[in-house]
């Protein structure tokens, strides 16, 4: 009897890391600088006009970009009470259900339910749920995994400074105009 | 009025600081990392075979016995256990304490964890005798027979894991940024092909930045309890235990510092090897770091010696005569050796860092740090040795003698430990760039904080 021959191949995409992002890469206009004071004193100018808010990219977390851009609290920390209470609730109930409910044994003339016992797992529930749902939150809203994004320059992650506004909020003549205004070094049109 | 000195030497600019730190995982390594590479390698091999060996004939092969069930695996795994918690101290609680030395320090210290819990996580399961159902540790591997959750060795199981996963995961979050910056520099497709893949495509707006320290606020925040809990649970192994020298409520305090003490004696010991080998280390590792943290060293020795002095004294006082037999047992008995041996390396050696000549000199310290690592070693040797191998019955007295696949195991760890290590060095960034740039006018006189 020969043997029947079962041709498949993956679907399309299933190696592609680009679906696992929320994030699409855009057109618009950058501005780059080389020095921290003078992108600082850009962004307080740029910011402070109505509507205009492009993306700052930094190579290290600048102190006082968050107050300048008028970014808000981040959120995470919710995110880690709700993990960290699902782990605590979650520990309490599987070592009560286990213990207690599913099969009983008497260990060592312990009650059933020894909580006394059972914090320490409890504990390292909470912990690991906590740090885990947190991270997950951080890869979420920062749109990671994504292999190769757009880079606008490679010496973003070293030593320069960009503002980025893309093309769907500002037209590319006025974000030009605007990065004029504040005297940036380098302005070019890009993706990212 | 105090200037405070600087953090990194050598007035550096951005560019040079990322040069300096990509510059070793970009540059070609000499032949004398390739030697210690080897040599590790083969120390890594050598526990292999010893490991495989082990696994294969029984626990025959290793010095347990009757009454001395746990021996050079249950002591080892403690070493190690213990050496990891100076890189959570280092990256978690000194970020909470915000102290701004540790982030030089911070990546290659939590590197070292990892490693070291890695390279624990070996022993209790080659420890289990049939370590192939050692996923019996956790719930729901035995049809519907559960695991025994009032244990502290299923405690130990989930903190260890726990710990394992949390530090993993805090070394890589931290690490992101800095494989964006190898990524962006990469010359040859290859190259920004790992890099890129490794850093999960990291972009550095400011909304970015702004969740991603707070994320890395919250992974602190709960690192600080984690790794407390893990040393505490790891003493519960003992403590909850109705034996003679071990079961005393100074147990958790008493072995989180001196987990302190043994991981910053393996940090010390690491940083005096990578300043020697690697001069771009000397400018972001300075004396003042080094200093820093042989003050560590010295006062959690002094804490890991009180608890030795309380422990006899509670011996004492309790007028319980089992507790005063193991204690001067402890001392003078069998295994004197062992008990001065720890005394010495961990109380008495680390004083030579009151003087400040000793504090700073490298070859001081190298030297020192080695002895703490022995002496904690021997710390938990004692603790495990001299209490099981009385029993209350003289019947069931016994005598625990290393065999070679004791020893094997041992040293055949540290060849595993700097297999990782070396390979780590020359591969990830070894120092934060993204948290050294803004710590750089530290100390400076052109400003900054």
């Amino acid at each position: 009897m020969p043997v029947p021959v079962v041709e498949w191949t993956f679907p399309k995409g299933f190696f592609s890391m680009k679906k696992l992002s929320r994030y699409k890469a855009q057109k618009g206009v950058a501005a780059i600088w080389d020095d921290e004071h003078e992108f600082l004193s850009a962004v307080k100018q740029v910011y402070e006009k109505e509507k205009f808010e492009p993306l700052a990219i930094t190579p290290y977390p600048v102190h006082g970009l968050e107050e300048l851009t008028h970014t808000p609290r981040s959120w995470i920390p919710w995110v880690a009470l709700v993990g960290g209470g699902s782990g605590c609730l979650f520990g309490l109930w599987f070592t009560w259900w286990t213990s207690a409910v599913n099969w009983p044994l008497i260990i060592g003339g312990k009650p059933f339910w020894s909580l006394p016992a059972f914090i320490p797992i409890i504990f390292e529930l909470t912990i690991l749920f906590a740090a885990i749902g947190s991270l997950v939150a951080l890869f979420r809203v920062c749109g990671i995994p994504h292999i190769e994004p757009p880079i606008i320059d490679k010496d973003l992650t070293c030593h320069k400074f960009a503002l980025f506004v893309a093309q769907k909020d500002h037209s590319i003549e006025e974000a030009r105009k605007k990065f004029e205004q504040v005297k940036a070094p380098e302005i070019k049109e890009t993706e990212f | 009025m105090f200037q405070r000195s600087p953090l990194v030497l050598g007035k550096k600019s951005l560019k040079q600081v990322t040069d300096d730190i990509a510059g070793l995982v970009e540059s070609k390594p000499g032949i004398r990392y390739f030697g210690l590479l080897i040599s590790a390698n083969t120390v890594f091999i050598f526990y292999v075979a010893v490991l495989t060996a082990i696994v294969m004939v029984g626990m025959g092969l290793m010095g347990v016995n009757h009454p001395i069930a746990w021996g050079t695996d249950i002591i080892t795994f403690v070493f190690w256990i213990g050496i990891g918690h100076a890189g959570t101290l280092i990256s978690a609680i000194l970020f909470l304490f915000r102290q701004k030395w540790r982030t030089s320090i911070a990546r290659t210290a939590e590197a070292m964890t990892v490693f070291a819990v890695l390279t624990a996580g070996i022993f209790p399961v080659l420890h289990l005798g049939r370590p192939w159902f050692f996923y019996w540790f956790f719930p729901d591997q035995r049809g519907p027979l559960w695991v025994n959750f009032r244990s502290p060795l299923t405690w130990d199981v989930f903190a260890i894991s726990t710990y394992a996963t949390v530090s993993l995961l805090f070394w890589y979050m931290g690490m992101l940024p800095d494989l964006a910056s190898l990524r962006d520099r990469a010359k040859t497709k290859m190259r920004r092909f790992i890099y890129g893949s490794l850093s999960l495509g990291w972009r550095g707006t400011h909304k970015n930045w702004s969740h991603y320290e707070m994320t890395y606020l919250l992974l602190a925040a709960l690192s600080t309890p984690l790794v407390l809990s893990v040393h505490s649970i790891v003493s519960f192994d003992f403590a909850v235990a109705g034996l003679p020298g071990w079961h005393t409520t100074i147990f958790p305090p008493y072995f989180v510092a001196g987990a302190i003490f043994s991981g910053f004696g393996m940090v010390v010991t690491l940083m005096c090897l990578l300043r020697a080998f690697l001069p771009a280390f000397k400018d972001y590792v300075t004396i003042n770091h080094m200093e820093n943290m042989n003050k560590i060293i010295m006062l959690t020795g002094m804490m890991v010696g009180y608890a030795y002095a309380s422990e006899f004294f509670m011996a004492w006082y309790s007028g319980s005569s089992y507790e005063q037999y193991a204690f001067l047992n402890r001392a003078f008995g069998p295994y004197w050796w062992s008990y001065w041996i720890m005394i010495t390396c961990n109380v008495i050696i680390p004083q030579l860092f009151w003087l400040r000549k000793v504090r700073r000199s490298i070859r001081a310290m190298f030297v020192i740090s080695i002895f703490v690592n022995i002496g904690m070693w021997f710390e938990r040797y004692v603790i495990i040795i001299t209490s099981l191998h009385r029993d209350f019955l003289p019947a069931n007295w016994g005598f625990f003698k290393m065999t070679f696949f004791d020893f094997g195991a041992l040293i055949g760890s540290f060849g595993m430990f700097f297999t990782l290590f070396l390979i780590y060095i020359r591969t990830l960034p070894v120092i934060s760039i993204s948290e050294v740039k803004p710590a750089l006018h530290v100390g400076h006189k052109d400003g900054g904080h």
